[in-house]
Formats: C-alpha cells, sequence, structure tokens
C-alpha cells in the first residue's frame, strides 16, 4: 500500500494479506489492460475426448480409441504435461496424422 | 455501484491524520490523498470513477488516484455500498486456559467499605463454605490448570483473596507442587498476587523475591484518601501499616516491577496527587487506576461530573507518559501502557475480557467462577475443580457476553478494545453479565481516542518505543 502507512501489528497484517492478493487471478491476461472475463481454453471445460459431445459439439466421432486423448491435449489444449508441446519443439510431431482415429498410429514417441 | 464509509474512528497524531479501523483493530496512517478521498466519500457515498475523477481534478495523477482508491478499499476504509459485514470471530471451541486465579481464602483482616466481595453489592454467597483453601483443592486446582492449558507452553497463577496472605502457608505449598507438575508437563510456570500489603513479612518479601512472585497492591494513594475506606474492622485507617511493609517490599524484592492498584471513590479522585505519591514518594514501578465497581446510588460511588473530573486528570497523567515516551523513559501510569498494549495488537475482541476463556477463577472450596470477582457465587458457578468445567455453564457465560449479543455496541468505534466491558461491573449495575456497560461509554471512547492520539505521536515521533509492545500480553 502506498497512501495508508501500516501503524500497528493488525494494519501490518492488513497490508501483508493485501499484498499477498496482488497479481491474483490476471495470469493469463495482459498487463495494463482492462480485466476482462477469462475463459480457460482445452480439456478443462469440454467434454473430451467424447463421451456424449466432442470438442466442437459434434457427436460423429463419439468413442474414438484412447490415443485421441493424446491428440486433443496436443491442438486444443497447450497442456504440456502428456505430449510434446507443438508450439515450439515438435510443431510437425502430428504431421503424419491427418485423422487421429485412423492414423494414430503413426504419432510417434520423443527424445527430447 | 457507490462507495461509502466503512467503519473506523478519524484521529489525529502531532499533526498527521490516521484512521483507527473497525472492527478489524489496524492503525493506519493517511497521506493527504487518502486524506481528501475519505473526506469527499465522509460527504457522500461516490461512484468509484466520479470519485477518481474528483481527486485527479484536484491535482493528482490518476494512477495515484486509481491506487489510493484501491488501498482504501483493500485495507476497508471505505466499502461498496451494502458491502461486507463482517462477523466477529468465534473463540475456539477448545480454548486452552492461560491464567487461574486462586483465591486462597475469602476472609481478609481490612474491612474496605467498597469492597465487592463483603460490600452492598457483593456477589458471593459464601455461607458454608471453607473459609481457607485446603491442600486437597489447591492440588486439584493445580491439576486443572495443567489439564485445561494443555497446547500451551506457559501457564499462570495469581493469588488472590480475600487477603492472599492470610493464606501464606497454602500459597509456598502451590508453588511447590505446581513447579512440580510444570516440570512433569514440559510447561513454564510463573506467578502473582494481590495483596493489602497489610501482612507482608521480611521472610514473606524475601520468599516472593526469591521466587519471582509478582505483587500488585492495593492501596488508595497518600494517608487522608486511602485511609477514608482502606479500614481496618475497628475503623482504624491501613495507610500506616503499609507503608514501611510496602518500602521493605520495594527495597527488597527487585525480580518483578511491583505495582499499586488503586480504587477510585466519591473523594478520592486527586489521580494526579495519587499517582506522584505511590510512585514518587513510595516508589511504585507503575500505578493503575479503576473507578469503584458499584451501584450507582452508593455513597461512595463516583457520579458523571466525578468521571469526567477524573478523566481530565488521566489526560494529563497520558500526556506526561507520552512525553516521557518520546524520551525512551517509562512512566509508570499502567492504564495506558495497557490500551497501548492493545492498541499495538489491533486486538478485535469477541469478548470484553479473557473470563471463562483463558482465565478463571477458583474459590476456597473449589468451585470454579468465571473470574476472582465471581468467587464463591453460586449463580455464577462455572464447575468444581474435582471435576472440571461444565461445557454448557461456559458456553451459556461466554453466549451472553459475545460482541455480537450487544445490541448498543454495534454502532460504537471503541467496541474491538472495549466489547462492552466488565463482566462484573455490568453484573452489579444491570444483574447481567451480558449487559453492555451503558454508564461508561462516553469514558471508553474519550479514553481509547487519547491513547490512539497519543499511541499515533510515539508511531510517528519513536516509533522504537513501541517494542516495549511487541511481547506484552494484552490484557
Amino acid at each position: 500500500m502506498k497512501h495508508l502507512r501500516a501503524i500497528n501489528k493488525k494494519a501490518r497484517r492488513i497490508e501483508d494479506f493485501v499484498a499477498s492478493t496482488e497479481g491474483d487471478f490476471v495470469a493469463l491476461q495482459q498487463n495494463n489492460a482492462a480485466q476482462r472475463p477469462h475463459y480457460p481454453m482445452g480439456c478443462s471445460i469440454v467434454f473430451s475426448p467424447g463421451w456424449e459431445v466432442d470438442s466442437t459439439g459434434g457427436t460423429a466421432g463419439l468413442c474414438q480409441p484412447v490415443e485421441r486423448d493424446l491428440y486433443d491435449c496436443y491442438i486444443s489444449c497447450y497442456w504440456p504435461a502428456q505430449v510434446p508441446d507443438h508450439l515450439n519443439n515438435y510443431p510437425d510431431w502430428t504431421s503424419k496424422c491427418a485423422t487421429a482415429t485412423k492414423d494414430w498410429r503413426n504419432i510417434d514417441l520423443v527424445f527430447p | 455501484m457507490q462507495l461509502q464509509v466503512a467503519e473506523f474512528h478519524q484521529f489525529e497524531a502531532g499533526g498527521n491524520p490516521f484512521l483507527y479501523l473497525v472492527p478489524s483493530g489496524g492503525i493506519f496512517a493517511m497521506d493527504a490523498l487518502s486524506q481528501k478521498a475519505v473526506a469527499l466519500v465522509q460527504e457522500h457515498p461516490q461512484d468509484p470513477l466520479a470519485l477518481l475523477e474528483a481527486l485527479v481534478a484536484g491535482g493528482a495523477a490518476r494512477e495515484d488516484a486509481k491506487e489510493c482508491v484501491e488501498d482504501l478499499v483493500s485495507a476497508r476504509a471505505l466499502r461498496p455500498e451494502g458491502g461486507w459485514q463482517d462477523a466477529v470471530e468465534e473463540p475456539p471451541a477448545n480454548f486452552p486456559l492461560q491464567t487461574l486465579v486462586i483465591n486462597l481464602t475469602n476472609q481478609c483482616n481490612l474491612s474496605c467499605q467498597y469492597c465487592y466481595e463483603f460490600g452492598e453489592d457483593k456477589v458471593a454467597t459464601p455461607e458454608g463454605k471453607p473459609k481457607f483453601m485446603e491442600i486437597e483443592t489447591a492440588k486439584q486446582s493445580v491439576d486443572f490448570l495443567f489439564k485445561q492449558s494443555q497446547g500451551r507452553r506457559a501457564a499462570h497463577i495469581t493469588f488472590f483473596g480475600g487477603e492472599t496472605l492470610m493464606n501464606f502457608p497454602m500459597l509456598k505449598q502451590i508453588v511447590d507442587y505446581s513447579r512440580e507438575q510444570a516440570r512433569e508437563h514440559g510447561m513454564y510456570i510463573d506467578y502473582s498476587l494481590t495483596t493489602n500489603g497489610t501482612l507482608l513479612r521480611p521472610d514473606i518479601i524475601e520468599y516472593l523475591a526469591e521466587n519471582a512472585i509478582g505483587v500488585t497492591v492495593s492501596m488508595d494513594g497518600p494517608k487522608e484518601l486511602n485511609d477514608k475506606l482502606r479500614v481496618f474492622s475497628n475503623g482504624k485507617g491501613s495507610y500506616d501499616t503499609i507503608v514501611p511493609k510496602v518500602r521493605e517490599l520495594l527495597a527488597k524484592h527487585k525480580s518483578r516491577p511491583i505495582a499499586a492498584r488503586v480504587t477510585l471513590t466519591n473523594g478520592v479522585t486527586d489521580v494526579i496527587r495519587i499517582f506522584r505519591h505511590l510512585k514518587d514518594d513510595i516508589g511504585f514501578h507503575e500505578v493503575g487506576f479503576a473507578p469503584v465497581t458499584t451501584s450507582p446510588d452508593r455513597l461512595y460511588a463516583i457520579g458523571p461530573s466525578g468521571l469526567d473530573d477524573v478523566l481530565a486528570q488521566f489526560e494529563q497523567l497520558a500526556y506526561e507518559y507520552r512525553d516521557a515516551a518520546l524520551r525512551n523513559e517509562l512512566h509508570g501510569f499502567s492504564n495506558v501502557s495497557d490500551t497501548l498494549a492493545e492498541l499495538h495488537q489491533g486486538i478485535s475482541k469477541s469478548h470484553p475480557c479473557g473470563a471463562g476463556l483463558g482465565l478463571l477463577g477458583v474459590g476456597p472450596s473449589g468451585d470454579i467462577s468465571p473470574c476472582h470477582r465471581f468467587v464463591d457465587s453460586d449463580e455464577h458457578k462455572l464447575g468444581h475443580v474435582s471435576e472440571g468445567l461444565d461445557p454448557e455453564m461456559q458456553k451459556a457465560f461466554l453466549g451472553t457476553g459475545h460482541i455480537n449479543t450487544k445490541y448498543d455496541c454495534q454502532t460504537c468505534w471503541a467496541r474491538p478494545v472495549c466489547a462492552g466491558g466488565c463482566y462484573h461491573e455490568a453484573f452489579v449495575r444491570y444483574g447481567d453479565t451480558g449487559h453492555a456497560n451503558l454508564h461508561y461509554c462516553d469514558w471508553i471512547r474519550g479514553w481509547t481516542d487519547l491513547c490512539l492520539r497519543i499511541y499515533g505521536e510515539i508511531a510517528t515521533h519513536n516509533p522504537g518505543f513501541l517494542n516495549h509492545f511487541e511481547q506484552r500480553k494484552a490484557a
């Protein structure tokens, strides 16, 4: 706090608390931009791989091989844990896989 | 959405503006901009953007103005209209006991007319109960203390009466037994006592000094003031008996600061003279004052004008305290240091004091009471040391004492430190321990404001002095 100066112990606790909440909730937002609702993208909010509907709301590709899981993580979600990252290091990882349900065997392991 | 002022008390100290926030108890110094923002919102609730524009129009940089409003909202000095309503937290269900006040006897060799234990407003019903505590009860009391204080590193025993020293042999036995128990429990224990000073002897003084037992002496000042009401049963004043003994105590007992505790009554309100006598002539380290607890119609009760006079004298002594603090000296007016300690912590009380929570009293019979002032009162009994605390009775007592149940307190800015005031005082005045002490409200607000200003001045000019209150327990 810049315009209020904490004097007693309780005020210092309030100040610490306020400081601890600063910077929260804005990790994915641009600096200095007006705050807008933040929509996280990817498998955390869509039904995937599609028991009910797929990520576009369709039903045609339901009950696909579990391998589609990997592919889904790769394109619609940048979650880096299970699949190679396609943004920087492995942009061509799925280049031989035009249709996941048919060509998933072409997706190979990577050895960083 | 409109911004409005939340609860706070604004005060000035050393020419600087401060906020005492309610109910948090936080004290903040304001800069010129935040002072202006608060003033604008105090005029009438403001739209946040309009407030921002007003501050910018007044010459503030936009970024500064924005930060300033954010600071005030974060600290909860300003709030959205109809905004949050903070509930005061309930104390934890198993609050460990810290202090046990053991009344070694309910007998006394003085007959002070205003005594709450024997006087006209007494709540004690000692008929048919033991007059002196026996060793069995004493041991049970100590066991009870260690059982109830589990989880704490230190426990405290205060010896009380009646006249405490009328049962000095039992005091020594309790010290021995509780030391032993403390070792077994791996805890630290310390002791204090309150006495009228008449029974102090060289061997007792030596014992108190050796065992670092804190001593508070009840006396009311110079001879003619002290002897007005503090008399033996034959009406003879106690001053001449006490003073040589107290001088010896002060000369020999150096392991703890020795305090005097003064009861102010009608005609005994010359606070400054009493303070000078006890502090400078007799040599007490600290002197604390409290107006007598009484029904308003007693002859020794202090009327409202008398209380105003007392507050004016308190103010003079408090400024002396401030001046001493700015020179890094301890003054000895303990009413100020007690309040400053609470303000420094930023205490926000759910209950007026620790009675029934971290502090309990035990009478000679072993009956447990919320504090020493309710000892031997059947109506306020919370259990017996042999069986422990009755959780239902404790809950009922604390339930009515909670600040949220005191309607009149909800709009008062001094409630974080007052919380309605002394249970015993309330019972004597209103017949209800959970009643707010409405006859003291102006006094409490006046006193708290005074102490806030002194705190602000010390914080501005000699903040290092406040380290005295870092460790000091808020009462």
